[in-house]
């Protein structure tokens, strides 16, 4: 369970911290441009990080106590391949779930 | 400057968002479900959305909660992913920037893919345009995009209400992060900075205070950004 203070400070932070990134250039730097490497490393932190998030709960899910799961494995690949090929993030995310919802009515 | 030209850039933005409810109202849903599986009240779900209206943000930050994972490690990775809109900042600031300060702060609070890839597109577009029509463009396409983003996270929070926990809900979310990232790996740069932050991730999983995901995350980063500049982007 989710502690509620921890929840509110959470919620303060990154709205805070949101509006801060959004604001940053706008507001207080006005037009001067980022160097190119900044640009450069900004445009892969999305991949990067969700990438980085998701590979553990993939392999270690916390539901079977880190338990590698041929069942979450395999929708896993299917969404990767999925969203890969389609560029559709729907088409990947109701492939995953398919999996999911096929391997729960597996009979065994 | 005429009114009317500022209502109908206004309403070409608000034309141009329209199609985007299709984006946003099923993801918003899905946080809306998954923050009440996670415990939260109806509220505290809609206050999340409110306050943050950052997409993947909300959805790392709920994943990282739920793990118990240290409230600094879910603040920094949650506004890691969010990295990005500094960069969005940063390029509408020549176009937006000669605004009145509480505009530049409506402007920055509405800041997100959506919004910036409309109106980035549009002022390229129409470079004639004064400022007072750049700003009306951008809150045209936040109009029926933003306030749908609190809507259907509450109706999500509803159904999320509704419907029994359990039974693989749990994966929901890492199939939503990765809805997210497999339609960006567009070139070798993405790819490459995807799998070397997986990878990582796995190797550094030991590393206390989840600090293995901010290594794997920053060298993924870098990965993209050396493979971008040797000219595989």
């Amino acid at each position: 369970m989710i502690d509620k203070l921890d929840l509110w400070i959470t919620i303060a932070a990154l709205g805070v911290g949101s509006f801060g990134l959004r604001f940053l250039f706008l507001g207080l730097v006005g037009d001067r441009a980022l160097p190119d490497w900044a640009l450069r490393h900004l445009r892969y932190t999305g991949v990067a990080v969700l990438a980085a998030l998701v590979t553990p709960l993939v392999v270690w899910p916390a539901a079977t106590g880190g338990e590698t799961d041929p069942a979450r494995l395999m929708a896993a690949a299917v969404a990767v391949v999925t969203g890969y090929v389609s560029k559709n993030i729907y088409g990947a995310l109701v492939a995953g779930a398919a999996v999911m919802v096929a391997a729960a009515y597996w009979p065994g | 400057m005429a009114q009317s030209e500022v209502m109908s850039s206004y309403w070409r933005g608000f034309r141009d968002g329209l199609p985007f409810i299709a984006v946003v109202a099923p993801f918003a849903t899905l946080f809306g479900v998954l923050s009440m599986e996670s415990g939260l009240s109806v509220f505290e779900t809609v206050a999340f959305s409110v306050v943050v209206i950052a997409g993947s943000a909300q959805f790392a930050a709920l994943q990282l909660l739920n793990d118990n994972a240290p409230l600094l490690v879910v603040i920094l990775s949650a506004l890691t992913v969010n990295l990005r809109m500094s960069m969005y900042s940063a390029s509408l600031t020549p176009y937006l920037g000669p605004l009145p300060l509480w505009k530049r702060i409506t402007a920055a609070y509405f800041l997100v893919d959506i919004t910036y890839a409309a109106s980035v597109q549009d002022y390229d577009k129409r470079p004639q345009e004064s400022v007072a029509q750049k700003f009306a463009y951008f809150m045209g396409v936040a109009t029926p995009v933003c306030p749908l983003w609190y809507l259907f996270t509450l109706i999500g929070a509803l159904v999320g209400e509704a419907i029994p926990s359990g039974g693989g809900l749990d994966f929901a979310l890492p199939i939503a992060f990765i809805a997210m990232v497999a339609p960006t790996l567009r070139t070798t740069a993405h790819m490459g900075a995807a799998i070397s932050a997986a990878l990582l991730a796995l190797c550094l999983y030991w590393m206390p205070f989840n600090l293995g995901l901010i290594t794997a995350a920053l060298a993924g980063m870098a990965v993209g950004a050396e493979l971008e500049r040797r000219g595989w982007a």
